[in-house]
């Protein structure tokens, strides 16, 4: 089937949702995606931000859509047309979703581990206005304890349900839910219990900010002032890829996570003896380090590595070069 | 006086028995259906019908059923939405309580055509009494071999249940009324696929409102045709309309579709007008979720015609000067109410009921909840107004399910025809938390005035 | 998180109320039992006057289904008491036709004469009262509702609501 996103035809299968159609074209016409999963069944629809127009339904019914989509649920038909970031309607309802989602947000970055490598960080800076126009209090929850791995910021959710998912497909059985409806929904266990299961680990990756961390992380260090190493081990869960990312700082590995794609979706589950037990260098075996894009946080703030450059400011040529070359140096 | 097509016998004592309802000529569409027409005849008459969906979406009922999916050895539901919580709407109730053997005669020949063998009422859980009424007629109904095995002899079977709510708005969405009754939290199901392929437990389903089911009746007894000929347009037949606010007579009233407005309104035979000799100042003419609109822009469309109740008529002007059908849910507010406390009344029952799922809903019912408060307390600013408009904007046809629209189109339906009312309690703030700002020139040309109640 | 009350306090369904659990289980096909979810849980409240999580969690068993499945659908209806609450819990409808007959005037009037805020219960056991969103009865407003029968009290004046809570309180002393 063909579609055509933005100007950019492309063929693909049937059954293809327009947000996978769009990923692989790939670029800046690919919509942001908060609470989709493509490894997650049933995930999407919710958050809104993937919203975009379809102006030509498909060759055989070419009467446009008449509201904004969610790409992430809707299948292409051949001969559709899609516009993302060409269409002023889906970039205003976007920043609509934005400010929605952050008006009850704490924006509590300075003191949130997920900070750097938080995906409404990312949407609110492309998207987001810089100043807000709610006046009123914000939306706070009782704390509760959901066991010694992983903690939870309940301010911080925006309710993408995909932690429940992961419950649901990855873990044998669900103790975590949404409580309660509306605005005063809620992730939670209702009787204290903890959140303890061989993969329940991955509630925290699959987490698009910083409502689950990892409690073994906790107040550990910045992400971008960590190195992200590649690293296997042979896992003794015959379901656990044992595939990571380790998260060093000096010598020390001070986080383990699974490895993410351009996505920010983990490539394979893993599991919690993974995750949360093997923190030591002689637990894996190194693959390299892992590749962060320049324009990533992570790969800024590399302070031993960042070189004094030589100023040139007249010939444009060098400056560029002088650019490349700044960019390949602060990279790890 | 019109005639009635549902409500015909609701006066005769004990109509709520099988008995008496059936002297009265109860389950002839049950027994014309089954004996003398295939399913798709039933389908085609109702079709011919023109018949709207009644819940509030006003969608041809016989397309509806036309969509359903029949893949071999798949079954197929019928679920009736008696979920009703639209503010303004109480004709189910009234239907299901005094004329239950009406729904299930109805949903007899509609599960019938539809091919169903198990159907469902969905009854909302704070109608426990409806449900107790609706229990003991089927049970009635069953007894007499209207329902059960080989219905009539005519190897039909059908089992009839009545299903409790938990207490959600949000459960008359179609789709989170299928998740209520599978017993999970009402969240609406993102569409694709549609109910008609994939519903209840994933088969394809039809959901129809109380009074469309009930609509069948009378509908097979006469033929589509003759129920066509009532009504105006494509407004056929009879609709309740349920009429509450400052009015004489609030009630349930069976119109033909096309009545005009103002004798529904005024005469004594529905409304009588407006309660303690007031005068009119607005009207909700579908439930809270339609547009409000100002008494003279209700009365006469912008092009000085004079409105009449169909769905057509009423959406004269669009959004602009002109409002739905909705679910006939008909509030008349009258000189003394207060149109910023209403709208802030009616946002805080769509935050309330957002059900969460999706973060416009979610996030934006509270925040014009928040600041309708403020603005009816005196807190207001005058820059509120334009907020207001920017987030039901941002809300409007941007969520899952149409909670979304729901919640905006109030706000800013006020907004735009009360907008002085909203001004002057920014620039009245103590005033407007004493006395209410009035008629002004909503009500210009002024409708007659009521003779003040003696 | 919820405030949970009694969660130890141990449930037995009595053998009467099993069997309208199997009755309600009945009217699905094999293995959709979840279905009866929320008949269940209005049955469960009408016999304990509200949902506790041991209750909840026998539900669960019974229905063979994880116990969040039915904290999860508990919590989101609003039919559902998640805590104790009076004999007789005044349920009065606030929203816009209820209001504009003087839907406040009554909340205040319940709230005086029983002497609790919204949500509280009376020393005595008997009632608790709340504000509810649409009954859809907007023609014979104001209106309330007491359950677990769900019986509606019409048309309401502040002596009628008198006369209800004396009625109700002549009703359960007797």
């Amino acid at each position: 089937m063909k579609v055509t996103i933005d100007g950019f035809p492309i063929e693909v299968e049937a059954g293809t949702t327009i947000l996978n159609a769009a990923r692989m074209i790939g670029g800046d016409i690919v919509p942001p995606a908060m609470c989709y999963y493509s490894k997650l069944e049933g995930s999407g629809g919710k958050c809104r931000t993937c919203l975009v127009q379809v102006t030509k339904g498909s060759e055989k019914d070419p009467r446009p859509m008449p509201k904004l989509v969610a790409s992430c649920r809707t299948t292409v038909m051949d001969g559709m047309e899609v516009k993302n970031i060409t269409s002023p309607e889906v970039i205003e309802a976007r920043k609509g979703v934005v400010e929605m989602l952050l008006i009850n947000h704490p924006l509590d970055c300075p003191v949130c581990d997920q900070a750097g490598e938080c995906h409404l960080q990312d949407l609110g800076y492309e998207h987001g206005a810089a100043k807000t126009r709610y006046e009123f209090d914000r939306r706070t929850f009782e704390k509760i304890d959901i066991g010694d791995k992983i903690q939870l910021h309940m301010t911080r959710c925006i309710l993408c349900y995909r932690c429940v998912f992961v419950a649901d497909q990855i873990t044998d059985h669900r103790i975590h839910g949404i409580l309660n409806r509306g605005d005063h929904s809620e992730i939670s266990t209702y009787i204290q219990k903890a959140v303890d299961n061989d993969f329940s680990g991955n509630v925290i990756d699959v987490c698009p900010v910083g409502a689950l961390t990892d409690k073994t992380f906790r107040f550990k260090n910045r992400v971008w002032f960590t190195k992200p190493v590649e690293a296997h081990r042979e896992c003794e869960n015959p379901k656990c890829c044992g595939k990571v990312t380790l998260w060093y700082k000096g010598e020390d590995v001070i986080r383990v996570t699974a490895r993410k794609d351009e996505y920010g979706e983990a490539e394979e589950f893993i599991c919690n003896t993974c995750r949360f037990d093997k923190k030591k260098t002689s637990d894996w075996v190194i693959e390299g380090p892992r590749k962060v894009s320049h324009k990533s946080v992570i790969s800024s703030n590399h302070y031993d590595t960042l070189h004094p450059l030589p100023v040139v400011k007249t010939n444009p040529v060098l400056i560029e070069a002088n650019k490349e070359q700044f960019e390949r140096e602060t990279r790890l | 006086m019109a005639r009635k097509l549902l409500l015909e016998h609701i006066n005769v004592p004990g109509i709520n028995t099988f008995d008496v309802y059936r002297s009265k000529g109860g389950y002839a569409a049950v027994e014309k259906a089954l004996k003398t027409l295939t399913p798709d005849e039933v389908v085609e008459e109702v079709k011919k019908s023109g018949l709207r969906g009644r819940g509030g979406a006003g969608f041809p009922t016989g397309m509806k059923w036309s969509f359903l999916a029949k893949p071999e050895g798949v079954a197929r539901y019928l679920v009736c939405n008696a979920d009703e919580s639209e503010p303004g709407t109480f004709k189910d109730r009234y239907l299901m309580t005094y004329i239950p053997h009406l729904l299930i005669e109805g949903m007899i020949v509609a599960s019938f055509a539809l091919g169903a063998k198990t159907s469902f009422i969905y009854v909302r859980g704070e109608m426990m009494p409806q449900i107790r009424i609706l229990e003991k007629a089927i049970a009635e109904a069953k007894a007499k071999g209207f329902l059960g095995k080989n219905i009539l002899g005519s190897g039909y079977d059908l089992e009839l249940y009545v299903q409790p709510g938990g207490g959600a708005y949000i459960c008359g969405e179609e789709t989170a009324l299928l998740e209520s009754l599978e017993g999970k939290r009402g969240n609406p199901r993102i569409k694709p696929p549609f109910p008609a392929i994939a519903g209840l437990y994933g088969c394809p389903t039809v959901v129809n409102n109380v009074e469309s089911i009930a609509a069948v009746v009378p509908i097979i007894n006469e033929g589509g045709d003759e129920y066509a000929k009532v009504g105006i347009g494509r407004s056929t037949g009879t609709k309740l309309i349920s009429a509450g606010g400052n009015l004489k007579k609030p009630g349930v009233y069976e119109i033909d579709l096309g009545l005009p407005v103002e004798e529904f309104l005024y005469s004594d035979e529905y409304c009588g007008g407006i309660a303690n000799g007031k005068r009119l100042k607005a009207v909700v003419a579908g439930g809270s979720s339609v547009p409000i609109l100002p008494a003279n822009l209700f009365m006469k469309t912008i092009n000085g015609e004079g409105r009449l109740m169909s769905y057509e008529s009423l959406a004269d002007g669009g959004f602009v000067s002109g409002t739905m059908m909705g679910s006939g849910g008909f509030i008349a507010y009258d000189e003394d109410q207060c149109i910023v406390r209403n709208t802030w009344n009616f946002a805080r029952f769509y935050h309330h009921e957002s059900c969460g799922q999706c973060s416009p809903c979610r996030e934006g019912t509270g925040w014009m909840e928040k600041v309708l408060h403020r603005l009816e307390y005196g807190h207001g600013k005058m820059s509120d107004m334009d907020l207001l408009v920017d987030v039901s904007k941002k809300i409007e046809g941007n969520t899952i399910c149409p909670l979304g629209d729901a919640a905006a189109w109030p706000v800013a339906s006020a907004i735009r025809h009360f907008r002085d009312e909203f001004e002057w309690h920014v620039t009245h703030p103590h005033e407007a938390t004493t006395r209410n700002f009035g008629l002004a020139h909503y009500a210009d040309p002024l409708p007659k005035l009521e003779e003040a109640a003696s | 998180m919820l405030s949970v009350q009694d969660t130890n306090t141990p449930v037995t369904f009595s053998p009467e109320l099993l069997s309208k659990f199997a009755d309600v289980v009945s009217r699905y096909p094999e293995g959709k039992q979840k279905s009866a979810l929320l008949p269940i849980l209005h049955l469960v409240q009408a016999e304990f006057g509200w949902v506790s999580a041991p209750a909840m969690d026998k539900v669960a068993e019974y229905l063979s289904i994880q116990p969040i499945e039915v904290y999860e659908v508990a919590s989101f209806y609003t039919m559902y008491f998640l805590k104790p609450q009076g004999k007789y819990m005044l349920e009065v409808c606030r929203t816009g036709p209820c209001e504009i007959v003087g839907a406040t005037p009554i909340m205040e009037h319940i709230e005086k004469t029983l002497g609790v805020k919204e949500g509280d219960v009376t020393p005595d056991g008997l009632f608790s009262w709340r504000g509810v969103e649409c009954l859809a009865a907007c023609g014979y407003g104001p209106v309330l509702q007491i359950g677990p029968e769900y019986t509606f009290y019409e048309n309401l004046t502040t002596e009628s609501v008198d006369k209800l809570i004396s009625d109700l309180k002549g009703k359960a002393n007797n």
